[in-house]
């Protein structure tokens, strides 16, 4: 009964926290938004919206969370689930369900207060991002002149609830996944903010509405198809998803920071994980799909927000791909990946563009050296890779000899013995 | 409503600020500073530098206390325990205050230039034309201090040129 009244206390102040943050944060996109008098009024508008996005995002997650299983299971020859409801559609509710009535249990050696605010810590700012993105012209609680650099601005913050996660929970696989987590999510964050930079150069402006008016007649993915590549490698790594989910790796961490997690604030993090891979989705078919727009004039209202859920879906759809396909990364080659690779590339994008819009050479120049760079790395890798390969096998037949000339006559003594 | 909105984010500084130097565990103590930073980010959004509250929110709340928790987890935290081991801290208080005080008496002798009920939102692109045109050598010297900083932590995080012999092929890999 006590340990009952605890966990309704615990609740009771993570909501509270929860709603205070949310209020901050309403408060924060007003100020943002408009330089006026923030009444009571606007308050509560821009309260309930929050409210109406927290909800449609949900839904999004629940339909996410059945994709994937759906297509995941089709990529590998299986159905996935089909018992709850039709086509299982209803099988993530009862999933959602199951983890909130699950027990909430806290490691004995873990900073409680910590522990169960670190998953708020990581939801609360892959949330707040939806504030400034766009479903369609109108249709988008505030549209900050800064909506880009906020994006960015958002995506750090969510590392140090991970890294808090991990510390908070007293265990070493929980520390070791939240270092794991900080280390991946700063080094992905540069390339990250360099093709967003890019993005912002050649639209001239930072607010998302801007990006997907100046892409009314060419999207940025036939102009930047490197920066696109960088930006949906960067974006996976961002999230954690599979040939980048070093930090959860349940095979090295067993979970990395979430291992100590159970029931609802599990189902936290789980949700700021969907909501930001959507997220991602989102804002790379806002900055290189054309968002809700397309190229045979204006539609309307409800047709571009299926447009743009639409893209948005296709890249998630992508990104479910990914991970029914590559198996995890090593650490070791994820950071390489990243410092040698991404950042490089998406530094080379950002001059190739300052240049091409300082110099005013015409935008067909743009693709071109854009596909010129992607060669270098792919030329590059194509000549190691053999080499590498090469001297790997000359390494492994010496070594295969050694192994055959000597141990033998020992192991026959052992035995022997 | 902007006043007390203002002594709300100004409160929650001074808790953060005073929970940095009083609490007992350094993790705490990097939380309690990005909870003072955050507070920052909020006058700084009250007094229409919303371009200042998102570097704010991006460089000291994302970058600086990452970097932060991420030395502290590395390094044995029980080592740290009590918060007044530093013998010299009559020296760092002494600074301290006559830090505060220039620049308290700086603010209130030129508060009558800087009336924020009067200022509006600051453009980005203004900002960013007054920082590379106005005043782009300063700029320029601070993305040089910047560069030497980066050397140099290169340079001290390189290991010994005996250990540094990279072992190739699929051996030196997995080490």
């Amino acid at each position: 009964m006590r340990r009952r009244a605890g966990q309704a206390v615990v609740l009771g102040i993570v909501v509270a926290g929860l709603l205070g943050i949310l209020g901050a944060l309403v408060v924060t996109a007003q100020a943002l938004g408009t330089p006026e008098v923030v009444t009571l009024e606007v308050f509560l508008l821009l309260a309930a919206l929050l409210v109406v996005l927290f909800t449609l995002l949900t839904v999004v997650v629940l339909t996410l969370v059945w994709l994937e299983r759906k297509q995941l299971g089709r990529m590998q020859s299986r159905v996935g689930p089909t018992r709850v409801g039709p086509f299982g559609l209803l099988q993530p509710v009862a999933d959602a369900l199951k983890l909130v009535f699950k027990e909430d249990v806290a490691p004995g050696t873990s900073s409680k207060l910590l522990f169960f605010a670190a998953p708020i810590l990581v939801f609360v700012p892959g949330f707040v991002v939806w504030l400034t993105i766009p479903f369609a012209r109108d249709v988008v609680v505030r549209d900050l002149d800064m909506g880009l650099f906020f994006f960015i601005a958002m995506s750090v913050v969510g590392i140090v609830g991970l890294l808090l996660a991990g510390w908070s929970s007293g265990s070493k696989y929980a520390v070791l996944g939240g270092i794991r987590a900080a280390a991946q999510l700063i080094s992905y964050e540069i390339p990250i903010i360099m093709i967003v930079l890019t993005v912002a150069m050649m639209a001239d402006s930072m607010s998302f509405v801007a990006v997907v008016e100046a892409q009314r007649t060419v999207p940025y993915i036939a102009v930047q198809p490197l920066g696109f590549i960088v930006f949906f490698l960067a974006g996976l790594a961002e999230v954690g998803r599979t040939p980048f989910d070093i930090y959860p790796a349940e095979s090295e961490v067993v979970g990395g920071p979430f291992v100590e997690y159970s029931g609802a604030h599990w189902a936290i993090f789980f949700l700021a994980e969907y909501v930001n891979t959507f997220a991602i989705g989102a804002v790379g078919a806002l900055l290189f799909l054309g968002g809700w727009s397309w190229p045979f004039g204006d539609l309307p209202t409800a047709a571009a927000v299926a447009l743009f859920l639409g893209k948005s879906y296709l890249i998630v759809t992508a990104i479910f791909w990914v991970r029914a396909t590559y198996p995890r990364l090593r650490i070791d080659q994820l950071m390489s990946l990243g410092w040698k690779l991404l950042i490089p590339l998406s530094f080379a994008v950002v001059v190739t563009t300052a240049v091409q819009l300082f110099y005013d050479w015409p935008l067909w120049t743009l693709p071109v050296m854009s596909l010129a760079l992607l060669a270098v790395p792919v030329v590059m890798q194509l000549r190691m890779g053999r080499r590498r390969a090469l001297a790997d096998a000359r390494r492994f037949a010496e070594r295969a000899v050694v192994v055959e000339a000597q141990p033998r006559p020992q192991r026959a003594q052992e035995s022997g013995a | 409503m902007g006043l007390v909105l203002f002594y709300i984010a100004g409160a929650v500084t001074l808790f953060g600020a005073i929970g940095v130097v009083t609490t007992r565990n350094v993790v705490y103590g990097a939380l309690f500073l990005l909870v003072s930073l955050a507070g920052v980010a909020g006058a700084f959004v009250l007094l229409y530098a919303e371009f200042l509250a998102l570097v704010q929110v991006l460089i000291y709340g994302g970058g600086i206390t990452v970097v932060i928790l991420f030395a502290l987890m590395l390094t044995r935290t029980a080592e740290y325990e009590g918060p007044g081991e530093n013998r010299r801290w009559p020296l760092a208080a002494a600074v301290s205050i006559a830090l505060f005080s220039l620049l308290a008496f700086a603010f209130v002798s030129d508060a009558g230039r800087y009336n924020s009920a009067t200022r509006s939102a600051i453009d980005v692109e203004e900002l960013g034309r007054v920082l590379f045109e106005q005043w782009a050598l300063p700029f320029e010297i601070v993305s040089i201090v910047l560069i030497v900083a980066l050397i140099g932590a290169v340079v001290i995080g390189r290991a010994g040129p005996e250990e540094d012999e990279p072992e190739p092929g699929p051996g030196g890999a997995a080490r």
